[in-house]
């Protein structure tokens, strides 16, 4: 066990926690307000259910029987059983206890869950949000997580992904296009306007996914060395680049220079880069994120353009993000940064990688889609995924959860 | 007895409670409202989609007067108020039919 490597994974894993209650921050700005309690809750509790869930079985199916190139792991770790402070996990030697490990990574799987929440707000009713991103995370996150981050079979055929393009935000984002396209629009919408209520909300969330995505990013090298620094650069310089991206293509478009586009913006690039984090170096992270940042702004139009109510665009930010970084990473990935990965096109590489890249992309797209949308409409059928649509109307706050988040009089009584 | 009520930009307020009170007014009642006259509303863009917000904020100000400080009230919140763009907002007057301190109990003008 190395001591160093320990610290920082200790120190990441809290970093990595803080970003579920960021994101809550961040989709909470943008709904209405008589939806943010809802937003919130639904955020918050993917902490309870899913960290639980993670310990009782999912950590196993994804993380067991490691490197077996296939396409889910096994039941040793069930209930955490031989996860201690020993530094193996089946082939997976560590530097760290296997016990923090799975903690690290169990923080992974309480936010790419909950960053499905954005698309479906407002109107998911939430024993139907309970249930779809509890079974979701041991049908869809657990095998992918294992495909990928376990030596399972994209891993083997070569494919990379350093924190999760594929894994979380791919996988995130075909699940809320499928869980949108059950679950239906807004009422009204996109007739009626729905702003968000609290820009300021969304601008802390921005800041506190960005200052978690350190840990995300920089702690998926497991240990405290260069590539992690390189990682933590990267993740800094692709996050102001798509900043400087998203900001010019709106300007150019809507000639206004918007608090919400800056905000996406360095989510976007924090997205894309996440692949990339420990394989790129140089300016690349820059070219990157300013590539992402522009993309996400104009993919954000192709839900009022298919009539599909994303309604805070975790499509055009997570799986368009997602999709652009894997696929860049194609491109860019040196092994003069980490020599664990692949050199791409633009090192010399050739096509080999961006092919293995768009494959996986394409299967992890595919799949989480089809498994997502079968899963929400079996929750559909047998409980209905949709409130009433008086609930609707009424807000989801004093509906689902019996309560108001401003008191707007509160110096009365 | 008058109540005059007065709807202005939000930026104007301080302006408005300074000439209200250089006009020797004792008190008034300010809110935060939202509406529309000719100015209508504006557009808003989020993520590229523009939305047009039709109920514009404003500064409710009412103050309940004598007769004969109708008119000075009057001019002191225009010219306070006025910016000669569109969207100054208006004032209008109505009938107070009685006013009564609540702590002494003293009525009408004495009231105010």
């Amino acid at each position: 066990m190395d001591t160093g490597d320990t610290a920082w994974m200790l120190i990441a894993t809290a970093l990595v926690l803080f970003m579920t209650p960021g994101l809550a921050f961040f989709y909470g700005g943008m709904v209405r307000s008589k939806n943010v309690l809802g937003m919130l809750m639904q955020n918050i509790f993917a902490m309870g259910l899913l960290a639980v869930l993670w310990a009782l079985v999912a950590f196993s199916l994804a993380f067991g029987d490691f490197g077996n190139g296939g396409w889910i792991g096994n039941l040793d770790f069930v209930g955490l059983k031989n996860v201690g402070q020993g530094v193996t996990l089946g082939a997976l030697q560590l530097t760290i206890p296997v016990v923090l490990f799975a903690a690290y990574q169990m923080t992974f799987a309480v936010i790419t869950p909950a960053l499905i929440t954005g698309a479906s707000a407002d109107r998911l009713k939430f024993s139907a949000y309970a249930t779809f991103i509890g079974v979701w995370l041991v049908v869809v996150y657990a095998p992918v997580a294992h495909w990928v981050f376990a030596g399972g079979w994209l891993a083997k055929m070569g494919a990379l992904d350093f924190a999760g393009g594929a894994v979380v935000h791919i996988n995130a984002g075909a699940a809320a296009l499928a869980l949108v396209l059950v679950l239906g629009k807004r009422k009204n919408w996109p007739n009626e306007p729905m702003h968000p209520h609290s820009l300021p909300l969304t601008v802390l969330g921005t800041g506190i996914l960005w200052f978690g995505w350190f840990g995300f990013n920089a702690g998926s090298a497991l240990a405290a060395n260069g590539v992690a620094a390189q990682a933590l650069m990267n993740t800094f310089l692709a996050a102001s680049a798509a900043m400087l991206g998203w900001l010019l293509v709106e300007r150019i478009k809507g000639g206004h220079a918007t608090t919400l586009g800056a905000a996406s913006g360095a989510v976007a690039g924090l997205v894309a880069i996440t692949p990339c984090a420990g394989f790129v170096g140089g300016l690349s992270p820059i070219v990157i994120g300013a590539i992402a940042g522009g993309l996400c702004m104009l993919a954000c139009s192709l839900k009022f353009k298919f009539g599909f109510d994303d309604s805070l665009d975790v499509i055009g930010v997570h799986l368009i993000g997602g999709l652009a970084g894997s696929i860049l990473l194609g491109v860019f990935a040196d092994t003069a940064v980490n020599k664990a990965g692949f050199d791409g096109l633009a090192l010399g590489g050739g096509t080999s990688l961006l092919v293995d890249q768009i494959v996986a992309s394409a299967v992890t797209l595919a799949f989480s889609f089809t498994v997502s949308f079968v899963l929400a409409k079996i929750i559909d059928m047998a409980i209905g995924l949709r409130v009433t649509p008086e609930d609707e109307e009424e807000g989801l706050d004093t509906s689902l959860h019996a309560e108001t988040a401003y008191a707007l009089s509160g110096r009365i009584g | 007895m008058k109540l005059v009520t007065a709807v202005v930009k939000p930026f104007k307020l301080d302006e408005v409670k300074e000439a209200l009170k250089d006009a020797g007014i004792q008190g008034m009642t300010i809110s935060e409202v939202q509406g529309f006259g000719r100015q209508r509303g504006h557009t808003e863009v989020y993520r590229g989609a523009e939305y047009t917000v039709d109920f514009v904020p404003k500064v409710k100000v009412e103050v309940v007067a004598d007769e004969a400080d109708v008119d000075r009230i009057i001019d002191a919140i225009v010219a306070a108020a006025r910016t000669d763009k569109i969207g100054d907002g208006k004032v209008w007057v109505s009938e107070v039919d009685r006013v009564v301190r609540i702590r002494t109990g003293e009525m009408g003008v004495d009231a105010v």
